[in-house]
């Protein structure tokens, strides 16, 4: 088996685990593409992190198969994870041990030599500034610091690819921009990085994207053409149509989802036989609303509540 | 290479957590030291001045003499006398004796007939070892002083080896360090697992190239050197405190010690393969420490238990160790000389060590 048969770090096909009756995970499919940020974007408990704890080996998929870097996860699962980094939703390294100290266990672990060892350390505690906290106990750090510290240790043995799990759910907006800062600096350096995310801004710059709805993938793709080729108006009141009319504007045929932002509305309306757009304007018209309807650029929520709106997805919830 | 350096990382970073850890670092120490006391002071076989009363209701020079005889023996204080048997039983009833002596009216008359029993002791049996204390008291002669009554007693003389003086403190304190070891091993160990697992580290260092072989024997290596410092604790103590001597070989002892303490790193390995969290961990170590202690043989001699329960000491690891154990220190035996014990302590701990491995998966499911 060569490593680096397709220029795809992971490919899953059919990949599905149930706990029990749940299914978790179903039936996705799944080309990372390598020296990219990937993202899966999905509420909690749409499959996000058992994917992950698939990609990894940790939990074995009911039905499917995963290749990750070239190698069957399920058969040969430590392969794998000599080039995996893989960050837990929550802190997992050691509270009872220093800054150094879980970075010199985890490279130890991953077989670095003593002295590259040294040299690495020292180049994460500075790339990561945690140079002045090399001797505090982790347990003692603020989320952010945290966070960085987990992240160098997920690349102490510069992996190829990371496994990132809500990685930014406990830090600060701050540190949620240096964190991305960070993969991209990893990305550009030839790391592929699949993220996963309830932030639609962080969803949004990702390269690709991968959006989760109870376990199934509903939809894929970049971002930018994700939001373009919506299929769906998203319509703009510029006005607020008070409680009672947004209620009925939002069990019209079609309307999809309606948000109120500020005094405005977002209303997003089913594309489908054209027909759904001129009967929410004639419905508007009835109910003595004459502020026009303004089609504006759909963003990634949208794009999600879309998906999620999808008739495969409604069927089988 | 890699394999050894992940091992050395694992035990490193184990070690450093417990050094860590103060009430567990504190446990080293501390454990063996409040057990060697307790157990030490507190456990005596050597029963002495049980409270007794006594009902005399002969009242002659034969009864009087007779109840000195008794006293004389120091296995019961002086009796307390009371009137009748009815506040015997009412005083052995409230626990205010645990021996009552009457001595009915023709008590005279008894000895010289010879067909119904002269004197009565009333035994608690509710306590343990009490009774078969007493039944010593029987072989106190009647009549001493006037010879009356042929007694054997002196025609069969008693002698100890071993532990000339008959003190509890040699019978107990070599076997104190095999039942301390299987409490404070299998507590460690039990909890090592399943407190990474219940802090969330497991998910991460299963996620890594770690095999599992170096996992537990990294965990496991730490706590070897931790049982050997708490037997040198236990053998200082035994010899300062408690004037135990260890008449075998010093280096042999530490050998069948470190089969033992092995055995016993094993099995608290296996017990956090099942357990889920650190609560169930413990209870299950618990469930290993009771049958360790009652069956082995500290508590009661191995050849008087019935067979199934010998069949399940054989199982237990501290059985095989008390045998080593009270061999070398007090009798001086040779390793050799002990081989099948050294054999099943070794058996024991690949088979407990070789059971974790299997159940012990890197992954969540």
């Amino acid at each position: 088996m060569t490593a680096t048969a397709t220029d795809a770090a992971i490919v899953a096909r059919g990949l599905t685990r149930r706990f029990g009756a749940l299914t978790a995970v179903d039936h996705v499919d799944l080309d990372v593409p390598r020296g990219r940020i990937y993202g899966f974007l999905g509420p909690n408990g749409s499959g996000k992190s058992t994917s992950l704890r698939m990609l990894c080996g940790l939990l074995r998929p009911s039905a499917g198969s995963a290749t990750v870097l070239g190698f069957d996860v399920a058969k040969s699962p430590d392969e794998v994870r000599r080039h995996l980094g893989y960050m837990t939703q929550k802190f997992s390294l050691w509270d009872d041990l220093t800054v150094g100290e879980n970075l010199h266990f985890m490279g130890s672990i991953y077989g670095l030599g003593k002295q590259a060892l040294q040299r690495r350390i020292d180049e994460l505690l500075a790339e990561y500034s945690l140079a002045g906290l090399r001797n505090q106990r982790a347990g003692t750090m603020s989320g952010g610091q945290r966070q960085r510290l987990a992240l160098a240790a997920a690349t102490i043995h510069e992996p190829e690819l990371l496994l990132l799990d809500e990685p930014t759910s406990a830090v600060d907006p701050q540190s949620r921009r240096d964190f991305w800062d960070r993969l991209f600096a990893l990305a550009n350096a030839g790391t592929t990085v699949l993220v996963s995310t309830h932030y639609m801004d962080e969803a949004e710059r990702c390269h690709r994207l991968a959006i989760l709805a109870e376990g199934r993938l509903v939809a894929e793709g970049a971002p930018a053409d994700l939001m373009e080729n919506i299929a769906a108006d998203v319509l703009r009141l510029d006005r607020d149509p008070g409680v009672a009319l947004r209620a009925k504007i939002a069990a019209q045929p079609g309307v999809l989802g309606v948000a109120q932002i500020g005094a405005q509305l977002r209303i997003i309306c089913a594309r489908g036989a054209g027909q759904e757009r001129a009967r929410l304007h004639e419905f508007l018209l009835a109910a003595g609303e004459t502020t026009a309807l303004e089609p504006i650029q759909a963003n990634l929520e949208d794009v999600f509540v879309v998906a999620t709106h999808a008739p495969h997805n409604r069927a089988a919830a | 290479m890699n394999a050894w350096r992940r091992l050395y990382a694992i035990a490193w970073k184990e070690a450093t957590q417990l050094r860590r850890d103060r009430l567990s670092f504190g446990m080293i120490v501390g454990l063996p030291l409040v057990q060697m006391l307790l157990f030490g002071y507190a456990i005596n076989f050597d029963v002495r001045g049980l409270k007794a009363v006594v009902v005399d209701e002969a009242n002659t020079t034969a009864s009087r003499d007779y109840i000195a005889a008794l006293t004389a023996t120091q296995v019961v204080g002086r009796p307390r006398a009371l009137a009748s048997g009815a506040a015997a039983d009412a005083a052995l009833r409230a626990g205010a004796a645990s021996v009552a002596i009457l001595i009915p009216g023709d008590f005279d008359r008894r000895i010289q007939g010879g067909a119904r029993s002269a004197a009565q002791i009333i035994v608690d049996g509710a306590e343990p070892s009490i009774q078969s204390v007493v039944q010593g008291l029987v072989a106190v002669p009647l009549n001493a002083r006037h010879g009356m009554v042929q007694n054997n007693a002196r025609l069969v003389e008693v002698r100890t080896y071993y532990n000339p003086e008959r003190r509890t403190a040699v019978q107990i304190v070599p076997a104190l360090i095999g039942v301390i070891l299987s409490v404070t091993m299998v507590l460690f160990t039990s909890g090592a697992i399943v407190r990474e697992r219940e802090r969330g580290n497991l998910e991460l260092l299963i996620a890594t190239p770690v095999g599992r072989t170096e996992l537990l024997v990294g965990k496991f290596l730490p706590y070897v050197a931790i049982g050997l410092v708490q037997t040198t604790l236990i053998l200082l103590v035994g010899r300062w405190l408690f004037n135990v001597p260890i008449i075998g070989s010093l280096l042999q002892l530490y050998v069948a010690a470190l089969l033992f303490v092995g055995a016993s790193l094993a099995l608290g390995l296996l017990v956090s393969t099942f357990a889920q969290t650190q609560f169930q961990a413990f209870q299950l170590a618990f469930m290993t420490m009771l049958p360790s202690i009652l069956l082995s043989g500290f508590m009661f001699p191995y050849d008087g238990m019935p067979k199934l329960a010998q069949w399940i000491a054989q199982l237990i690891p501290l059985t095989h160790f008390n045998i080593l154990v009270r061999g070398i220190v007090l009798r001086g035996a040779d390793l050799s000389e002990l081989t099948p014990q050294l054999l099943k302590l070794l058996a024991f701990m690949l088979a407990m060590f070789g059971i974790a491995l299997l159940r012990f998966r890197k992954r969540l499911d």
